[in-house]
């Protein structure tokens, strides 16, 4: 567990050196988040109720899509893990030679990082929807707390689909083609693209019970407090959200253990 | 060709200059297709991952495209627009992005050049850096990208209540390739920032890819003063607002003169000097980070 907090550590530190990208990134979230409030502003203006949402909670989940996006790394095309590359090179032959398992290593480490853009790029794009738009707060402490633990499932279900995209690597080799489908369809049934509530309502019930809207669709709701969520109530939610981390690392751990069973290092 | 040579070593004595700028830029065409013929054959080594890359893009061309119709399925119009009329606008601003990435997309990876220092090899090669930054990764997969924009933008024609007039025929090329110039300007502008600032290039992407999703809908939702500023000032209005209000034969609803629509081909010949014009000052004042 030292081994691990550790490794939170550095991740966390590795980040901070990159000042300029993250005010640059910060930017363009912000940027981003204020196209999409405007166009779903002028479709609220014309409708100003669509299942549920009023424009308040979409400008909201916006930029809580935004906030999270440096997150979970849900709109990344390229590979956003540095496993994967290791994967493909060869290095993770270093990674299987640590007294620490692969996955809980990557986990410690990818943490640290989320944390950091959390606090340093997502927090900033948020505030400037608050700014700029009708942004909507958590209603007390409480509410901030289970908002917080929402978004920080979210970072663990994010980091677990691209361990897994990572891994992919052992048999596929090349998984940069897999990485951009990943980049380009994760968005669109996450609720980054639209609020999946303007979707018709059975595919939106559909997907809200995927993983990929525990890390945009279901975290805007909880903050929102929608009874659209799976399971009718807050806890409901975070225990689906739960339930995918939970999943998806059990089986990128099932996916380690066959993956170094198979490979092959050359040299020496 | 000269001026490839000049930053990298000032002293050198003049390379023969091609006296005819249009057999020089002949040459640099031809250069191009070469590069980015060279490129396709190298990904295409990788079968799986090109048709995959390729799937997935033509994939999220239709989510956005699925977006629009969603959006405007709810909102009925928006400022004025029908849904196939939004379709209209969303089609010509994928298709003039499409054409601006497709040709010049390579050019945001400029910053990662000079930090790695294979923009120094390009500077000794005899081909215009530009070229050889542009076709750098040229890769096949972007019409995953142009494909879609361009049957979104027939089926919104046919769909589209147009007068088809001779103007309207002869102009609608002129519109898609002043379109497709703005932007590839846009391109070029946005990456010539990371000549002065290494880490831009997410900056620049809030230029290019943000205003693409900006030319995407009808820009009068926006607001006056949006509108005015991508008009006159970062002219993206000119991408995709101003033909389809010439096409659909609309006032403009934010009071802005009518005449303005047929200054797109100004604008995209104005803006391409622009982009030369900084490109060049960039590349004069280009300082390796050394070994």
């Amino acid at each position: 567990m030292r081994v691990h907090a550790a490794v939170y550590a550095r991740g966390l530190h590795r980040h901070s050196t990159y000042r300029a990208a993250l005010v640059a990134g910060a930017l363009t979230n912000s940027v981003f988040g204020a196209i999409n409030a405007m166009v779903l502003l002028a479709v609220f203006a014309a409708r100003p109720r669509i299942s549920g949402y009023d424009a308040g909670d979409a400008v909201t989940q916006v930029f809580v899509g935004q906030a999270l996006i440096a997150v979970t790394l849900i709109v990344n095309t390229a590979p956003s893990l540095d496993l994967a590359e290791r994967v493909r090179t060869g290095d993770v032959a270093t990674d299987l030679l640590r007294p620490v398992s692969l996955l809980g290593w990557w986990l410690a480490q990818d943490l640290g990082r989320a944390t950091f853009t959390f606090f340093f790029r997502g927090v900033p794009t948020f505030c400037v929807g608050l700014l700029l738009f009708d942004v909507v707060l958590p209603g007390g402490p409480v509410h901030a707390v289970l908002v917080l633990a929402s978004f920080a499932l979210a970072a663990v279900v994010g980091f677990a689909l691209r361990y897994l995209y990572s891994l992919s690597g052992f048999w596929l080799l090349d998984t940069r083609g897999l990485w951009t489908v990943a980049g380009l369809v994760g968005p669109v049934v996450s609720g980054m693209l639209l609020p999946l509530a303007l979707f018709p309502s059975v595919l939106a019930d559909v997907l809200r019970l995927l993983p990929w809207a525990s890390m945009v669709q279901i975290p805007a709701e909880i903050l929102l407090g929608k009874d659209t969520l799976p399971g009718g109530s807050v806890f409901g939610a975070l225990l689906l959200q739960a339930a995918w981390a939970a999943a998806l690392l059990a089986l990128g751990a099932w996916a380690t253990g066959r993956a170094t069973r198979k490979v092959v290092i050359q040299g020496g | 060709m000269a001026d490839t040579l000049s930053p990298e070593n000032p002293e050198a004595p003049e390379a023969p200059r091609t006296s005819n700028p249009l057999r020089a830029a002949g040459r640099a065409l031809r250069t191009y297709v070469l590069l980015a013929w060279t490129w396709c054959r190298a990904v295409a080594q990788y079968p799986m991952a090109l048709s995959l890359f390729t799937f997935g893009l033509a994939l999220s061309s239709l989510a956005e495209m699925g977006a629009v119709v969603v959006v405007f399925g709810h909102a009925g119009t928006l400022a004025g627009f029908t849904v196939y009329e939004g379709l209209l606008v969303y089609a010509l601003a994928a298709l003039a992005f499409g054409t601006a990435d497709f040709l010049m997309g390579s050019v945001d990876r400029l910053g990662d050049h000079i930090r790695t220092g294979s923009f120094d090899t390009m500077l000794v090669r005899p081909v215009p850096p530009l070229v050889q930054l542009a076709t750098h990764q040229f890769s096949p997969r972007r019409l995953g990208k142009l494909v879609p924009a361009l049957a979104a933008l027939v089926f919104a024609l046919v769909a589209c209540d147009i007068d088809w007039t001779l103007g309207r025929v002869l102009m609608l090329p002129v519109l898609l390739v002043s379109g497709a110039a703005v932007c590839s300007s846009v391109w070029v502008l946005a990456g010539c920032l990371q000549f002065f600032v290494a880490d831009a290039r997410e900056a620049a992407n809030s230029v290019t890819y943000g205003g693409q999703a900006l030319t995407e809908y009808p820009i009068a939702i926006y607001g006056r003063g949006l509108v005015r500023s991508v008009t006159f000032v970062v002219p993206l209005a000119f991408v995709s607002w101003q033909p389809a209000l010439y096409l659909l034969d609309r006032p403009d609803p934010t009071g802005l003169p009518e005449a303005l629509r047929f200054l797109g081909p100004l604008v995209a010949v104005v803006l391409a000097l622009a982009a030369a014009l900084v490109w060049r000052f960039g590349l004069r004042h280009y300082r390796s980070t050394g070994s």
